[in-house]
């Protein structure tokens, strides 16, 4: 396997659902060829790094807004049963 | 699929999610991290008419949905209609829900309708799924330095969101939008194929040259020699 290949592959091996000759191959590639190591890598964290974000804050007042929308449509709901 | 999974066949085992984390070493979930098992109970409740149900619902999403629409949309007042439209029409057609994904699943597909809606209508020329992808900004093997164990523990968590919220909003909707629904949100390649009416072959090359943008955006703040 050549670096284009790893690259072409990347996406299916970090999700885990490369064929294993494939992946095999891939790895094989991984132990001798340090800059695909680190495009591996670092594609993963920058995976990682957007997973583990919290969610932005939710305002009070759009939180607000939007339990107010939610109220009135139950009581539309509840006089239209 | 869970989450930000990601699943590397010979590594550890590491399952990464807004709020799960399972290690090789600890697989057990961390209590407050694991998804609730109750939503299908709550969704039947709301169905029979229980308010405070579909509250309770609200109350777990409304963050996440939040954060999507301002990811999407980079706007916060149509971030705000976006979750709010995708609440209300949630609630509006949950007869129509059969139960064949997960709830979140099925209202994180209207809330990116519904902010897929708001870019059309603001960029109606710029915002196009079928646009072809072009060769020119291929990032691919530009700037190749490791990042080290933990690079984001360099920034605090309010200017690594910053960070974060940048450079996703320098991508084109149609990268932003297949990265978020399938790293972020964890949505499968063939839901977010059906969610964005594009190819799955389509979603998995969008996938793989965002995630290499992004790395390589990401790689002037996270550089191992940034931090000498």
């Amino acid at each position: 396997m050549n670096c284009k290949k790893v690259i072409l592959e990347l996406t299916s091996y970090l999700d885990g659902v490369l064929d294993a000759s494939v992946r095999i191959d891939l790895e094989q590639h991984l132990a001798r060829c340090s800059d695909c190591r680190v495009v591996v890598d670092t594609t993963r964290k920058t995976i990682q790094i957007f997973c583990n974000s919290e969610p932005v804050p939710l305002p009070d007042d759009v939180r607000e807004r939007l339990h107010t929308a939610l109220l009135e449509r139950f009581r539309r709901n509840s006089k239209t049963i | 699929m869970v989450p930000c999974q990601l699943s590397v066949a010979g590594s550890p085992q590491l399952t990464l999610g807004a709020r799960r984390i399972v290690s090789a070493t600890d697989p057990k979930p961390l209590a407050s991290t694991i998804v609730r098992d109750d939503e299908a109970q709550l969704v039947s409740a709301a169905k029979a008419g229980d308010v405070s149900a579909f509250e309770e619902l609200v109350n777990r999403y409304e963050r996440k949905i939040f954060r999507l629409g301002m990811n999407i949309t980079q706007n916060r007042e149509d971030a705000e209609d976006v979750m709010q439209d995708a609440f209300l029409k949630s609630f509006q057609n949950l007869d129509r829900f059969q139960g064949d994904s997960r709830f979140y699943t099925w209202l994180v597909r209207i809330a990116v309708n519904e902010a897929l809606m708001k870019l059309r209508k603001r960029r109606p020329n710029q915002v196009s799924l079928d646009e072809p992808l072009t060769e020119a900004d291929d990032p691919i093997f530009r700037e190749i330095e490791d990042w080290g164990p933990s690079p984001e523990q360099r920034f605090a968590q309010t200017e690594l969101n910053e960070i974060l919220t940048q450079v996703i909003g320098e991508l084109d909707p149609i990268f932003r939008v297949v990265f978020l629904l399938r790293d972020v949100e964890g949505i499968s390649t063939e839901e977010t194929a059906q969610v964005l009416g594009i190819s799955v072959a389509a979603v998995k090359s969008r996938l793989l040259r965002t995630r290499l943008k992004l790395r390589q955006k990401l790689n002037k703040y996270f550089r191992r020699s940034e931090s000498q």
